[in-house]
């Protein structure tokens, strides 16, 4: 009886010398790598550069990561399921070579309709995203392709599409108002690619938070068999998320093409990487079933301002990679490890 | 047996702690030459857990192994093999894609040279099963062989690597009457070579063919070593559930001449030959089997988890031969899939989560403009939560955290979404403690009832026996038997087991 009631004294004082490294753990656990990341990078530049820290500085990171952010938000779906998706570049690219084609052939016909034109050429570029989307989705959903495989494969099909379109020369002649717009306007002061993206992120949050298409996705991500035998059709849901994924990609591309005012093969290069990335940073896991739209916007922007934050303090572009691909399988590393505490060493 | 001998085997004061779950406490176990000591008890009572750490698969939190009188510390598989423990776990670990005799062969591959010699060990192989007395081709793959023989391969591979103590973990749960002489005779010729053998099984007739002492586990703790001659089955029967059977199964009323709700008729698919049965509305159909005797496959069947090649399946009247699983869940019926952990339940999310998928249908957690309503859904989780006795600390914690028990009650839970009229249960029991079986029984018994249709398929036998009205005995693919009243007894179930096979062999 006696040591009953000692015990409780002993255990609250171990607790208590424990506590910090273990708030931390629990932290970890509870958010992910993310927040010690931001943490880490915003002290490193902050000490190595003294414009990292400036309002011009942080508005101009917040530009330029609206693009990334929109990837992300689609990658974020297509891993949630349990897949990933290769092909978002590809995406990108169609995109900007179709939507400008069809913009450029379309001025020349209706040279007085210039918002027609600017519409007919977004309904292009999504139609272009729309089908390699379907494609992604049809394998993986239909035909049980592994995601890998798929995406992989579809990358390649629209990466060549895009070329043999344009032959690989850029696409020029766009509508002025068009970059003048969706590349360079502003409402209210707002850049206009920042609210597009401020507008995506909320409706995004409303599917996954709010809707039954964002709960079968966690379902289908969590356990696909769990959640076909619940109700769930799995072979929809899986195909919706490649095809939102690619639809957000394709805005990402209309926004760039914009921006840098003609139709390119090469935009998107290096997105499929960095979106991932993103996402893994932000805790979503690769296993599937977990991850969160805020977090996920937080991490695409954490990637930009690393990026932004080795231009500040004069990091070469190769050494970026290194970083930057380091940084990703760090960042796994320590997911599969919070997986483990999540779910149980069981 | 004489007292100076070492134990094969001492396990002293053995736990083992997991997430959430103290699956062992306390327990001591010893294993002398030449002796066959059976593990029995429920499910989740602790007996597989054991049997893991002295095969290396899990350490154990607090305790020691001695091998033979010397203290080890099994770090892995490979660790205890070495020490000679050779193990045949029910989940087997044949490689599917090689031969018999690579895997027999598989990590000490005999070589010429640089290079493997398979003539050698295809010849080896075959005599050893000779030795055994087992007839097989060791030159299939294993992915051709019935389950039967793939045990056979896995015991044929544990005393290759010459074990001295033995662990089969219910070796005859999927074998024939013949198969199983075959193996007995086996066991007690290893017994005379002084080997010692820990033998797990449910089947308590044929302890006094071939056991020397029986340990009783429940619940992860040791209730008593017995002698298995002069035991009777009533009192095991006690021991393993701490309590009379008239506590664990309640009584379930049985509602007269209810209407058929589902009805198969001359049904055809992968392993089922021909299945008619009807199932009516305010009864408790039991079904049992062998695995592989279409027990299980003949439901999933009827939900859509594979193909009916012929025949015909109705639900409420309507033609839903082939139907889509979310079709059917549509139409009230309910699956609650054998395998929690790979069918059942999403192990990352939430118990409130998990439950939330059940009831995305209902029009009460429509909010404004059409959106989910967090509050409404998780109000209505909730009550599903308590209805099915899941404790409200629960609601929000991992469901991959939770005890067997509590799992299995999220699972019974996604039953409840919605309105349903037949309640297709497969394994409603497994892997779940005494106290959570009792809850869930007089759940069944609620919905029964409530005047739903229930079947209950087990493999647990006094399971089915208890709850059903009216209990369907499986047997190579087809209705061996239909039993009610006073024929529903362990023999006569056993019996129509084997009772198709015999006919075809």
């Amino acid at each position: 009886m006696n040591t009953n009631i000692q015990n409780p004294t002993k255990q609250t004082a171990q607790t208590f010398l424990l506590s910090i490294p273990d708030m931390v753990l629990k932290l970890f656990i509870k958010v992910g790598v993310l927040p010690f990341f931001l943490v880490g990078a915003l002290i490193i530049f902050s000490l190595l550069s003294s414009q990292f820290l400036s309002v011009q500085n942080l508005t101009n990171v917040a530009r330029q990561s609206v693009y990334l952010v929109l990837v992300s938000l689609g990658q974020m779906i297509v891993l949630i399921t349990g897949g990933f998706d290769l092909a978002v570049g590809t995406a990108i690219a169609l995109t900007s070579v179709v939507s400008a084609t069809a913009m450029v052939a379309l001025a020349s016909m209706f040279p007085d309709y210039v918002w027609l034109v600017i519409i007919l050429g977004f309904i292009a570029g999504f139609g272009a995203a729309a089908l390699i989307g379907s494609l992604n989705g049809i394998g993986v959903a239909q035909f049980g392709v592994s995601p890998f495989i798929m995406t992989l494969g579809v990358q390649s099909v629209g990466a060549g599409i895009a070329l043999f379109i344009t032959g690989g020369v850029p696409v020029s002649g766009l509508p002025y108002e068009f970059g003048n717009l969706f590349g360079f306007g502003r409402i209210f002061g707002v850049p206009v690619p920042v609210l597009v993206a401020i507008l995506s992120i909320i409706v995004m949050w409303l599917i996954m938070n709010r809707t039954k298409f964002g709960a079968h996705i966690y379902a289908v991500g969590g356990n696909i068999r769990a959640a076909h035998l619940s109700g769930v059709d799995t072979k929809r849901t899986l195909f919706f998320s490649y095809l939102v994924c690619a639809l957000l990609a394709s805005l990402a591309g209309l926004l760039l093409t914009a921006r840098v005012e003609s139709g390119e093969t090469n935009l998107g290069g290096t997105i499929a990487l960095e979106s991932i990335a993103a996402c893994v940073i932000a805790g979503v896991s690769l296993r599937g079933g977990i991850g969160r739209v805020e977090n996920v916007v937080l991490g695409a922007f954490f990637i930009v301002l690393v990026q932004n934050g080795m231009n500040l303090t004069q990091v070469g572009s190769y050494m970026q990679m290194i970083l930057l691909g380091s940084l990703l399988i760090l960042a796994v590393i320590l997911d599969q490890y919070r997986y483990r505490k999540i779910v149980g060493e069981r | 047996m004489s007292n100076i001998q070492t134990p094969l085997v001492e396990m002293k004061n053995i736990s083992k702690q997991f997430p959430g779950v103290k699956a062992l406490d306390g327990v001591d176990f010893t294993l002398m030459p030449g002796e066959v000591h059976v593990l029995f008890g429920e499910n989740g009572a602790g007996k597989s857990t054991l049997i893991s750490i002295l095969s290396g698969v899990y350490q154990p939190s607090e305790g020691t192994v001695e091998i033979s009188g010397k203290r080890v510390d099994f770090r892995s598989v490979h660790d205890a093999t070495d020490a000679g423990i050779g193990t045949v776990f029910q989940e087997f670990s044949l490689v599917p894609t090689l031969t018999v005799f690579e895997n027999v062969y598989l990590g000490n591959e005999l070589k010429r040279g640089l290079f493997i010699d398979r003539s050698a060990m295809a010849k080896g192989a075959q005599k050893l099963f000779e030795d055994l007395g087992f007839e097989l081709n060791v030159r299939q793959r294993v992915s051709k062989l019935s389950r039967a023989e793939q045990q056979m391969v896995e015991i044929a591979k544990a005393f290759h690597s010459k074990a001295d103590i033995l662990i089969l973990d219910e070796p005859t749960a999927s074998l024939t009457e013949r198969e199983t002489e075959k193996l007995f005779s086996f066991i007690t010729n290893a017994k005379e070579n002084g080997v010692g053998i820990i033998y797990i099984s449910h089947r308590i007739h044929e302890f006094e063919k071939i056991a020397d002492r029986i340990t009783i586990l429940r619940d992860g703790q040791l209730i008593e070593t017995v002698a298995a001659k002069g035991t009777s089955e009533a009192h095991l029967i006690e021991l393993m559930t701490g309590r009379a059977i008239g506590d664990v199964y309640p009584k379930i009323k049985r509602q007269p001449k209810g209407e058929v709700v589902l009805s198969l008729r001359d049904v055809h698919a992968w392993g089922v030959n021909g299945v008619s049965l009807d199932v009516r509305a305010g009864e408790v159909l039991g079904v049992a089997g062998l695995v592989g005797s279409a027990k299980s496959r003949v439901w999933r069947s009827v939900v859509g988890l594979q193909p009916v090649k012929s025949g015909s399946v109705k639900l409420k009247g309507i033609d839903v031969t082939n139907a889509k699983t979310r079709k059917l869940i549509q139409n009230g019926l309910f699956y609650l899939p054998p395998d929690r952990k790979n069918e059942g339940l999403q192990l990352s999310a939430t118990s409130r989560d998990n439950l939330n998928l059940s009831i995305l249908n209902r029009s009460e957690i429509v909010g404004r403009v059409g959106l989910l309503s967090p509050n409404k859904k998780k109000q209505l989780a909730d009550k599903i939560g308590k209805r099915v006795g899941l404790s409200e600390t629960y609601f929000n914690k991992t469901v991959s955290t939770l005890s067997g028990g509590n799992q299995q009650k999220v699972l019974f839970g996604k039953g409840f979404g919605e309105e349903r009229d037949i309640y297709i249960l497969d394994e409603p029991t497994v892997g779940v403690d005494m106290g959570t079986r009792a809850a869930l029984y007089r759940l069944i018994k609620e919905i029964a009832e409530s005047g739903k249709a229930v079947v209950v398929i087990s493999s647990d036998l006094s399971e089915v026996m208890n709850l059903s009205h009216r209990l369907l005995v499986f047997s190579n693919g087809k209705i061996a038997a239909e039993l009610t009243g006073n024929d529903v007894t362990e023999e006569t179930v056993l019996k129509h087991f084997f009772a198709e096979l015999r006919a075809t062999a």
